[in-house]
């Protein structure tokens, strides 16, 4: 019993540091006082300077489509690596291949940001190129950082399943591109899925490669949020913050609510066999 | 029955399809990343000059017919003389350092108490480790940077209390910026304890209970030695990140808590120095990266070990 109290007690506290911070915010972005912290009565004023600020309605709209382009095409490449790693064990380079893929996960983006800003200078300068112009090479600097991640994902679902299937398949006449459609894609959607809202979530959270990166046309969310802070911290930032919160709270918890009501059709459909 | 086998021709196409898979990921990686580097080295090796961009190529193409070739090791050799990079570099290893130790001193006790919970509540428990992983990372920090502020709730409770007269200065030194790294990257080390506390076997713990060892010791001596790889894992996931880290340095932490990638970013961003910026970031590649992964390849290589020693116990 004492045991149990002494363990209940641990929780409490890790969740309490952990969600605390979360609530101050979520509780000053209803504060009428223009100094964030000291409270003068509820107001929605701040939610309303939020959405009249153009700064943020430009970044919020830059940010998604970055964040929606970046994810499809991070997802196409990543699990075409994943589909490299998995099925052909011996090919040319393929330690070269294989630790590339993983090098963004452990590359401080501070470098990542830095060597393709220069890069892309490089190639400008040295080859006469066009520089890329716009959201575009943010825009590559996440994809290359969401393929790692979205290899890592889908690669463990590849590895995990039964190729069996596929053999039958082609066994019983499928042609390759039939069986790949029809069952390989199936399997590893979900996989992929998982991979794209990861590759999209970094997108959209991302601040140090965006800024090496940025051209004055293309500033993202984060970086409008990152300028105003370090400005000094507006009560807007509250209510931002607050809303940027309660949007992830309602998409973990719909997701949430979708995967218990499958679970729980695909338990009754157990019991009905 | 249309096409019971399938012709070689088919086959053989089907194949080259599936290369595409090899080459297009291959393609981008070479251009993206491998590019990107090979740029950073070489404009490292260059003389900064008073231009756009602001600095002078390896690599040149002289007016006239030839190409020229220098390679200036001045950006290095500075590094290396001005006390002030190393005294850089160090700091950045001790805060580092410091926020994993303080993200393993709340995560492994967070870790476990979730493990010892009944299974029931686990899934919840870890989906509530996650979450807030999900809010903006920005968010995080400010949150933090609000809480310690001059007329932040931690200030104004401790004054309405009457301990002290005066707000502390609690924002902007290293302690907030230790602070911070521990609460941006908590899950990174709760999760591959948890994993790892996980795949433990329990029996173990049962026997040694049974063969009359003390809860404390069997903690001790059978608990923490199992549980060594996720705490391993879980630490280079917090230890790395941390010592590139901008954000929260630039955030909570005060002037003199200068880290490398701060560093970095000033000399880029303020000084234009990009030749220096670059060899800055390549010696933090070399001195701190590239050690932390060999150690991780250990760690990994040993867990190969021990299962492929575990499947051939089972064999035998």
């Amino acid at each position: 019993m004492r045991k149990k109290l002494f363990n209940i007690s641990i929780l409490f506290f890790c969740y309490a540091l952990l969600y605390l911070p979360m609530i101050n915010i979520i509780v000053y972005s209803f504060n009428a006082s223009k100094i964030t912290s000291v409270w003068q009565g509820f107001s929605f004023k701040w939610y309303k300077a939020v959405l009249n600020n153009p700064n943020i309605i430009s970044g919020l709209f830059t940010s998604l489509k970055l964040a929606t382009i970046s994810a499809t095409v991070a997802t196409i490449i990543g699990t075409l690596a994943a589909f490299a790693l998995v099925r052909h064990k011996r090919f040319k380079g393929r330690n070269i291949f294989e630790s590339m893929v993983h090098m963004p996960l452990v590359m401080p983006e501070v470098i990542t940001g830095l060597s393709l800003m220069l890069f892309l200078f490089w190639l400008r300068d040295f080859f006469y190129l066009p520089a890329f112009s716009g959201i575009t090479p943010i825009a590559i600097a996440h994809i290359t950082l969401g393929v790692a991640y979205v290899t890592v994902i889908v690669r463990a679902r590849l590895s995990d399943y039964d190729m069996a299937v596929e053999e039958a398949a082609m066994d019983l006449g499928a042609h390759p591109s039939k069986v790949f459609f029809r069952i390989t894609i199936p399997i590893i959607a979900p996989s992929c899925v998982a991979g794209w809202f990861l590759a999209f979530a970094l997108s959209l959270d991302d601040v140090v490669l965006a800024s090496f990166l940025s051209s004055p046309e293309s500033t993202t969310l984060p970086m409008v949020i990152f300028s105003s802070l370090k400005m000094g911290a507006t009560p807007q930032i509250n209510a931002l913050a607050t809303i940027m919160i309660g949007v992830v709270l309602t998409g973990v918890l719909l997701a949430g609510l979708y995967m218990y009501g499958k679970q729980r059709k695909a338990m009754a459909k157990e019991a009905v066999l | 029955m249309k096409q019971q086998y399938l012709s070689k021709t088919t086959w053989r196409k089907w194949i080259n399809v599936q290369k595409l898979s090899i080459k297009i990921p291959y393609a981008w990686m070479l251009l993206f990343l491998i590019g990107p580097l090979i740029a950073l080295v070489s404009i490292s090796f260059s003389e900064p000059a008073y231009a756009l961009p602001p600095y002078e190529a390896v690599l040149k193409y002289v007016e006239g017919t030839y190409l020229s070739l220098k390679f200036h090791i001045s950006n290095y050799i500075f590094i290396f003389k001005d006390s002030m990079y190393a005294t850089v570099f160090l700091r950045s290893v001790y805060i580092a350092f410091l926020s994993t130790a303080a993200c393993l001193i709340i995560g492994f006790p967070f870790a476990y108490a979730i493990f010892r919970a009944p299974p029931f509540w686990r899934n919840m428990l870890i989906l509530l480790v996650v979450l807030p992983f999900y809010t903006s990372f920005l968010v995080r920090v400010y949150a933090w940077s609000s809480i310690l502020s001059a007329n932040g709730p931690i200030n104004s409770m401790l004054m309405s209390l009457g301990f002290i007269s005066q707000p502390l200065q609690l924002l902007y030194n290293d302690a907030a910026v230790v602070l911070g790294i521990m609460y941006c990257y908590l899950p990174f080390m709760v999760m591959p304890i948890f994993v790892a506390l996980q795949k433990m076997d329990r029996t173990m713990l049962e026997a040694a209970y049974d063969l009359g060892c003390k809860p404390l010791r069997g903690f001790f001596t059978i608990t923490i030695p199992l549980a060594k790889k996720g705490i391993i894992a879980g630490s280079i996931l917090v230890l790395v990140p941390a010592i590139g880290e901008f954000v929260i340095p630039e955030l909570l932490g005060g002037s003199r808590t200068v880290m490398i990638g701060r560093t970095i970013w000033t000399e880029f961003f303020a000084n234009r120095d990009w030749p220096l910026a670059a060899a800055l970031a390549i010696s933090m590649f070399l001195l701190v990266i590239v050690p932390i992964n060999y150690v991780q390849r250990a760690n990994d290589y040993n867990e190969d070990e021990v299962s492929n020693k575990n499947q051939e116990a089972d064999h035998a």
